[in-house]
């Protein structure tokens, strides 16, 4: 798995790229951790390259998520979904929680 | 039939990822359900590695594939702990997000995306089989 963030006015973008597994995911939770620890809690994840996602990897979302939405200080939003991994996101009961589009460009938009 | 072993580790995930996309072709699964299948293994070893051996380093993991008549058997042996699914409580997928759990969607995925899921223990092994037919 490979991650790049970017930081915008209104948000910081990250960018996956690969397997988020039991291997992978605490990159992940330390990206997330080193944007949320300079006061930052309005994020965007750039899924247009991820092809696998396990439940681990879906821990690493609920708890940012949970995270940045508390005090209402910011949201996480998910962009650029394939159609599998939007499918492990229905059957996780995940579609209703997080905010999903299409791509990464509406996404930071939203915020 | 194809047999595997790979070392109890969360880096053998990508590697039984490629294993198993590899047999489920062979079986003739279409890309979802492989991907489908991808994902159950995923979640098995992953559940091996932390309950069964209580964690990395600690075990072997073998894999069995066998193609059957309308799908693939995928056969998971380990020589940890057992462990009874039937303590694993079912996630509760309508409750508010203040009150979701973090863990519980391992299994949950796991019986979701197969047709069979059966263990059996025995004093020297954990046996996991898992069936995904084609539809």
């Amino acid at each position: 798995m490979e991650i790049s963030t970017s930081q915008f006015k209104h948000c910081d973008v990250i960018k996956v790229t690969g397997r988020i597994d039991s291997a992978t995911s605490p990159q992940l939770a330390e990206a997330i951790n080193r944007i949320n620890d300079q006061g930052r809690y309005k994020l965007v994840i750039d899924f247009t390259d991820v092809n696998f996602i396990s439940s681990a990897g879906l821990r690493v979302l609920i708890a940012t998520l949970k995270n940045c939405r508390r005090y209402n200080r910011g949201d996480l939003v998910l962009a650029g979904m394939q159609e599998n991994i939007h499918s492990v996101f229905d059957l996780a009961g995940f579609t209703s929680i997080f905010k999903i589009h299409d791509d990464v460009l509406s996404a930071v938009g939203s915020f | 039939m194809a047999l595997r072993t790979f070392p109890g580790n969360f880096e053998s995930l990508a590697e039984i990822a490629e294993f198993i996309r590899l047999e489920g072709k062979e079986a003739g699964l279409s890309n979802k359900e492989i991907f489908e299948l991808e994902t159950a293994v995923d979640e098995a070893v992953s559940n091996i590695i932390e309950h069964a051996y209580g964690g990395e380093g600690l075990g072997e993991i073998n894999l069995i594939c066998k193609p059957i008549a309308d799908g693939i058997e995928v056969i998971l042996e380990d020589f940890g702990q057992p462990f009874d699914p039937s303590c694993v409580a079912a996630p509760d997928l309508s409750i508010q997000l203040e009150n979701r759990k973090n863990h519980g969607l391992g299994y949950y995925l796991m019986c979701q995306l197969t047709d069979v899921v059966h263990f059996e223990f025995s004093d020297s092994q954990n046996r996991l089989t898992l069936i995904k037919r084609k539809k």
